[in-house]
């Protein structure tokens, strides 16, 4: 009899030994490893250009209107010149647009692009979706933005 | 951050002790593990216990939490922009013409009604009422007006784009003080002349100008304006915009006031204790971790200011008996087609202040029964609430958002908080240090 408590014991120690160690890996893990994709800089979704997106003063303000540069380079590195942007976005956890309609107002030379009109109102996670049209052909691309 | 450590040291000190009660366990007897187990159990709830207790003393926040309540003090509220569209903003004498114009009945169709009669300046520069009453009952509530110069857009649904602009409409509109420009600029020449001209230099001819015109009054008002010639009628809207800029440096004087809340988020952002009234009851402190918490408050009630300065739809139903009301959506070609906007001739400085109407959204279901989200400093001492008075009592506001019910049109961003009494009751007090 002794022998199968001793047993079931062990099974209990060696569960709770399980969770205590999921537990103290969970707590100690940064939060940003499951956030969404913050890089800012990608590939387009079929791959025809090299998109890059950097808030043109370097910092980003939460509910100033900011400008923020879109660098287009072919997958070969070449600045992609003439290209018609269109910009939507919005915060995917609130079901809500964006509180501005920004646009691409300038073209800055060696493939970037002045997108003009870029606030947001709140923290959290916002994307901004653009579509790109190019003489190489017509592409989108998703940056998110978690403030 | 502290309570989220301790807990760490809790769940590591507990796989510590399961470490050794099973190295313990295979050398030694079961009865001798089990008092060992028995002894680990005791002492993790002690620990559990302290960390509970520790929560109950002094208030305790999140590294995060200590970030979003110093956004939100006062002393983060930026000075002042110039306002590039309004080169008298800042000119002594025009904030005190200005002042002057504000509480002059004369400004009105039938001199009994200015721009403090709704916004008092005993009450936070609003009326208490659940719609405005100038000349005759308006549809919305009066706006308070402490750092009403720092907002991108004016009136609940952002019809004006500027304060100067905004000081405008309530001058012509027939429920308010139901003047028209013809009229406002031979007041002005009559009672205020020599005062005007030094601001703003000479006062056009106005005597071959009719008594009453305007592009926006009754019929024989609009068939007066239209009969003026243009020059004449860019004459009486340069006066009339110069009204606008006048009033608009003055309200810049009008600024929100530090609050016990003020007072406890400074104490703790500089790990000061507390005294006197920036102490806060454990009912306050809940508010206040709801707020910028569970609740979601601070999603939309955010910086100094507690706001956004955008419009949102949060399912706040409409009234009975008024008129049918859009929000946002209706208030995008209004600014649009105002004259005195930002890309207007009447704007000093160049274009480049007015990006928030360059780049305003114009259209799409966002924006339909959207309005903007009010400041909370003050709101306490002034019901009702909402864009026309639908709620008596904070209480009342913090239910709507609790319940959440669908919108009449369009689509409510707020999602159902379910808070108990007790929560509901913490918000409320929390809301009250913004108002002490």
């Amino acid at each position: 009899m002794a022998s199968i408590w001793r047993y079931i014991l062990a099974g209990l120690g060696l569960a709770a030994l399980l969770v205590g160690i999921v537990a103290a890996v969970y707590l100690t893990l940064p939060q940003a490893a499951s956030g969404p994709d913050i890089s800012r800089s990608k590939k387009t979704a079929n791959g025809l250009f090299v998109a890059s997106f950097e808030p043109e003063r370097g910092v980003v303000r939460q509910g100033e209107l900011q400008s923020w540069l879109l660098t287009l380079k072919t997958a070969a590195g070449a600045p992609v010149e003439g290209a018609a942007i269109t910009v939507s976005g919005g915060m995917p956890q609130h079901d809500h647009g964006l509180p501005t309609s920004p646009q691409a107002t300038d073209y800055l030379g060696q493939g970037r692009y002045r997108i003009d009109g870029v606030k947001f109102t709140m923290s959290g996670w916002w994307q901004l979706h653009f579509g790109i049209s190019a003489a190489a052909g017509s592409d989108s691309v998703v940056f998110n933005i978690v403030l | 951050m502290r309570r989220l450590t301790s807990v760490v040291r809790a769940v590591q000190r507990f796989t510590e002790s399961r470490n050794r009660s099973k190295s313990l366990f295979l050398r030694n007897s079961g009865r001798k593990t089990a008092a060992h187990f028995s002894w680990n159990c005791s002492s993790l709830l002690a620990l559990a216990a302290l960390v509970l207790l520790g929560g109950c003393g002094e208030p305790q926040f999140s590294d995060a939490e200590k970030k979003t309540i110093a956004s939100l003090a006062l002393n983060t509220l930026p000075s002042l922009k110039p306002d590039t569209t309004n080169q008298y903003a800042d000119v002594p004498a025009a904030a005190a013409l200005g002042s002057t114009l504000f509480f002059d009945t004369g400004m009105s169709r039938d001199g009994t009604v200015s721009c403090s009669t709704c916004h008092k300046i005993d009450r936070q520069f609003q009326d208490d009422l659940p719609q405005a009453v100038g000349v005759s009952r308006t549809n919305r509530r009066t706006m308070p007006l402490a750092g009403v110069a720092r907002n991108p857009w004016f009136f609940w649904d952002g019809r004006r784009d500027s304060v100067w602009a905004q000081a405008l409409t309530p001058l012509e509109n027939p429920l308010e003080q139901a003047g028209n420009r013809a009229a406002f600029a031979h007041y002005i020449k009559k009672r205020f002349g020599e005062r005007y001209e030094r601001i703003f230099g000479p006062l056009p001819d106005l005597s071959t100008v009719p008594a009453s015109a305007s592009p926006l009054g009754t019929d024989a008002e609009k068939a007066a304006w239209n009969a003026m010639p243009t020059g004449q009628q860019d004459d009486v809207n340069r006066v009339f915009a110069n009204i606008g800029k006048a009033i608009a440096a003055f309200e810049r004087s009008i600024e929100p006031e530090q609050t016990r809340f003020d007072r406890f988020a400074i104490d703790l952002a500089t790990g000061a204790k507390p005294v006197g009234d920036a102490v806060f009851s454990p009912e306050e402190v809940l508010g206040l971790k709801l707020f910028i918490g569970k609740a979601n408050c601070v999603t939309c009630h955010n910086g100094p200011r507690f706001t956004d300065n955008s419009f949102h739809n949060t399912g706040v139903p409409p009234v009975d008996g008024l008129p049918p009301d859009r929000g946002r959506v209706d208030a995008v070609a209004q600014v649009e087609a105002d004259p005195f906007n930002c890309l207007g001739k009447f704007r000093d400085g160049d274009e480049s202040a007015c990006r928030e109407l360059r780049f305003m959204v114009k259209d799409g279901p966002q924006i339909v029964r959207a309005y903007k989200t009010p400041s909370l400093r003050g709101a306490a001492d002034r019901p009702p609430y909402m864009h026309a008075g639908q709620f008596a009592t904070l209480g009342e506001v913090v239910a709507h958002y609790s319940k959440v019910p669908l919108a009449v049109e369009g689509v409510s961003e707020v999602h159902p908080l379910d808070l108990s009494e007790r929560e509901r009751a913490a918000l409320v007090a929390f809301l009250k240090t913004l108002s002490e």
